[in-house]
């Protein structure tokens, strides 16, 4: 790269570059964030299938969609309630619990310190010393549902705290395309909870088998009453699945969050001249194509759970294309020498 | 001026009403309750305001601050093995009052010691004429280890090597100040300054209503501004950076703090690269120029082609972007040199050398034992003597004479008859006291200050400074790593 050919911007105004540091680190502020919230929906789901003994695989589902069973099993025998929520939610030694994604969110929050506004850390800071102070009473089944719903708000305000305080401007995008990065990522890990009941056959269509369960599905994606508003049909699992892949207004649907994912990339673009998104927004053109085209009926017969695995695969080559275009690591001329844990090429512990 | 006479007449009464009722402190310079001098109606304002104060109130008052600083995380970072943990400086909510009169003597002794000390590191990295008059001895500057040969010959911007100074001062028994130490490599604590008024206005309201305060809040962009004066010349616009450790260093909160005071991007040494002499910062849109960067690195840190090769803190190349000239460094590199507690004993005499003026603000009496009759001075009183060795720094590895015990004293005097030049020492000063909220009620305890200087084309000093309180009974060690807090230092416009 020849640092003589940095251009000034249309207007002659110099504007204020982003450092890529900031840049990394609110995508995955933005992501762990995002990330806590889903997690503790997936508890709530869960608990709620193992209270009506509607499941076969009970705690072990949520293990396995996170892709942690060797994690898991290494320090637990059997997947009881106990130890699978202990192991999501307050064991600090696991980095997909709830206080270990806590604490990685508000480390990248302190790199980013100079950037985001006293209300966010504020808040993060509060947050994550509540998460901390949890232990195991916390967490038993009484308490469980009331701790899934403290969790899910601390996320939703600190996502308002952030849409009413964060400045606007290339951050403001970085922090867009990691919260519907993750989104994305998670409503297929969602939907996923439950594929073994639409295993690639005609049958599975439109039965109405387990419709209680896609119901629990639908609330815990906070779904329920826009699907009953809109959907037409029956709930079927394909109606529900087809609403949570493919619905443009729910806001955690699949689509909307590619839609807004596309949105945040093109405006670096646009607004801020950044063209090394393309390599990254073509990706997410084609992902947006693929889910278009097929009906989700398409998507069942051809195997639900293959396609939420390749979605997660797209996801994350679309993460690797925003890495190399706007914090590359042939950039420097020096050995960037990240201190463990500082923020620096984070990499998505799941899939 | 503070340096009135104890003349007994002008005592003020001891004691008060509420808060004060208990309060007494006749063997020192208490500079609320106990001055020397009739104090102007703004402060007798301000203490009869505070009298009125219940002990339950400031109490109550002062747990709310408390969350308040620890919740905004304006804190220091302590790490262990599993933990961040995030401290406050404990802030006491009884203001240090410094009159008009007393700040405008401050000001004028500050301006002038970093104007010396500029001169003084000009010169030593140039002509070296102060060496060769025999004012200051060549061996102390030339052999010191914080002395840069990198800067020999370097002609840094405007001549500044001391961009932002820190003076430590005290008060005695008869309220004169004194200079305690200089801090001309990476001064802290300037964010506790401004914090810290934010943090009394929203806590104390009634105790500053309608007081006319000199303001703060103008460090950042004064700071900027000078940074912009010393950037490298035909710049027109010039980026100006903080060089921060990174967020496991203890002071990242006032990095952070400084960097959104200016308005200019906080990084880190990985953010930063050198081609062809100059140095870039790492963007989301590929390298862009730096042209100042106000660093709170040390120098052995800044550049591990240059010194120590181990850093993975610093820019490799750096240095030689400086000495190209391309790149303005605050402070600069090898200021050390100017600060060192054993320079120190000679600052009086430099700024007769270089100003032609006596001192201002005087130096505490300071015998150097690398002078025989200073250390024979200082062997012969050891048990009435600060003694201190002249490279460290936080209050570690001093003796305090009268605190100390027979055994530690013997153990002491081998140290310094093994190495000598490696100490100074100094009279026990009786420092000013301030009525400070403890566990017992309000009582009195030792403040120092530290005024905070900005020079770009001239040198500016932010009113008041950090007023740190030794918050153990008796104790004369204010650093906030060995159980120091600080107060909101108000100074009075008229």
């Amino acid at each position: 790269m020849n640092p003589v050919m940095i251009d000034i911007p249309p207007g002659g105004i110099a504007m204020p570059n982003l450092l890529s540091r900031y840049a990394e680190c609110t995508i995955w502020l933005a992501r762990y964030m995002e990330r806590i919230e889903n997690l503790a929906r997936l508890v709530d789901v869960t608990e709620t299938f193992v209270r009506a003994r509607s499941t076969s695989s009970g705690w072990l589902s949520i293990v396995q969609i996170n892709a942690d069973d060797e994690r898991f099993f290494e320090r637990h025998g059997a997947a009881s309630e106990e130890n699978v929520v202990g192991f999501y939610v307050i064991d600090r030694e696991n980095p997909n619990s709830i206080v270990s994604i806590a604490h990685a969110a508000r480390e990248n929050a302190r790199s980013l310190r100079p950037l985001i506004s006293t209300e966010m850390w504020m808040h993060l800071n509060m947050f994550t010393n509540a998460v901390s102070a949890l232990g195991p009473t916390d967490i038993r089944a009484s308490n469980l549902s009331a701790l899934c719903a403290r969790l899910k708000q601390d996320c939703q305000t600190h996502h308002g705290i952030t849409e009413g305080t964060f400045y606007r401007d290339q951050a403001w995008l970085f922090y867009l395309i990691g919260r519907n990065l993750e989104r994305a990522d998670q409503i297929t890990r969602l939907i996923d909870i439950k594929y073994h009941t639409l295993l690639p056959s005609v049958a599975g269509v439109g039965s109405e088998v387990d419709i209680g369960q896609w119901a629990a599905v639908l609330r815990s994606a906070a779904a329920y009453h826009a699907f009953r508003r809109t959907v037409a049909g029956d709930m079927t699992p394909a109606n529900v699945v087809g609403f949570l892949l493919k619905n443009d207004g729910f806001p955690r649907s699949l689509s909307t969050s590619l839609r807004q994912l596309h949105w945040a990339v093109g405006h670096l673009r646009t607004d801020y001249g950044l063209k090394n998104g393309y390599a990254a927004a073509e990706r997410i053109e084609e992902l947006r194509a693929t889910l278009a085209e097929q009906t989700v009926e398409d998507i069942i017969v051809r195997g639900l759970h293959e396609f939420l695995d390749w979605v997660q695969r797209e996801l994350h080559l679309v993460q690797g294309e925003i890495a190399r275009a706007f914090w590359p690591p042939a950039m420097p001329a020096s050995t960037a020498n990240p201190e463990p844990g500082s923020g620096f090429s984070q990499e998505q512990s799941q899939s | 001026m503070s340096d009135h006479g104890s003349d007994p007449g002008q005592q003020q009464a001891q004691q008060g009403p509420g808060l004060f009722v208990s309060y007494d402190t006749p063997d020192f310079y208490c500079e609320l309750m106990n001055r020397r001098d009739p104090p102007p109606e703004s402060l007798t304002l301000i203490r009869e305001r505070l009298a009125h104060f219940g002990l339950t109130e400031l109490r109550q008052r002062a747990r709310v601050a408390e969350a308040d600083l620890y919740n905004l995380g304006i804190t220091f970072t302590v790490y262990t093995d599993r933990d961040a943990i995030d401290r406050i400086l404990p802030v006491d909510l009884i203001p240090r009052v410094l009159t008009a009169a007393e700040w405008d003597h401050v000001e004028r002794g500050v301006q002038q010691r970093v104007a010396a000390i500029n001169h003084f590191l000009w010169d030593i990295y140039h002509e070296r004429r102060i060496l060769k008059d025999g004012i200051v001895p060549a061996g102390l500057v030339l052999g010191n280890s914080n002395y840069r040969p990198e800067m020999e010959g370097l002609d840094v911007p405007g001549g500044v090597y001391v961009h932002i100074n820190g003076t430590d001062l005290v008060r005695d028994g008869a309220g004169n100040f004194l200079v305690l130490e200089d801090n001309a490599r990476t001064p802290s604590g300037v964010s506790y300054v401004i914090e810290n008024r934010h943090m009394m206005l929203r806590s104390m309201p009634d105790l500053a209503a309608g007081l006319d305060l000199m303001p703060v809040d103008e460090y950042g962009p004064r700071l900027r501004r000078a940074l912009t004066e010393t950037a490298p010349a035909d710049i027109r616009d010039p980026q100006v950076v903080l060089l921060s450790p990174g967020i496991y260093n203890s002071a990242y909160f006032e990095h952070v703090f400084l960097a959104r005071e200016m308005g200019v991007p906080l990084v880190e040494g990985r953010d930063l690269m050198v081609e062809n002499g100059r140095v870039f910062m790492r963007t989301v849109a590929g390298p862009r120029p730096v042209h100042s960067i106000y660093r709170r690195l040390n120098d052995d840190f800044l550049d591990p082609h240059v010194f120590n090769p181990d850093s993975m803190l610093g820019v490799p190349g750096l240095v030689d972007a400086y000495r190209r000239g391309n790149v303005t460094i605050a402070n600069a590199i090898g200021t050390g040199v100017a600060d060192d507690k054993a320079v120190y004993a000679y600052m009086p005499r430099i700024i007769r050398y270089y100003l032609g003026e006596e001192p201002i603000l005087s130096n505490v009496e300071t015998h150097i034992c690398a002078e025989p009759e200073g250390l024979a001075y200082t062997l012969a009183n050891l048990d009435q003597l600060v003694v201190k060795p002249v490279g460290e720094s936080g209050g570690y590895g001093l003796i305090i004479g009268p605190h100390a015990t027979r055994d530690e004293l013997e153990t002491f005097r081998a140290s310094l008859l093994a190495d000598p030049a490696n100490y100074i020492s100094q009279p026990v000063i009786d420092l000013s006291v301030c009525p400070t909220l403890c566990e017992a009620g309000v009582e009195a305890r030792h403040v120092d200050l530290r005024p905070f200087a900005v020079t770009g084309e001239s040198t500016w000093v932010l009113p008041g400074g950090l007023s740190r309180v030794a918050l153990r009974k008796g104790s004369l060690v204010v650093n906030s790593s060995q159980g120091g807090g600080s107060k909101d230092t108000w100074v009075l416009a008229s």
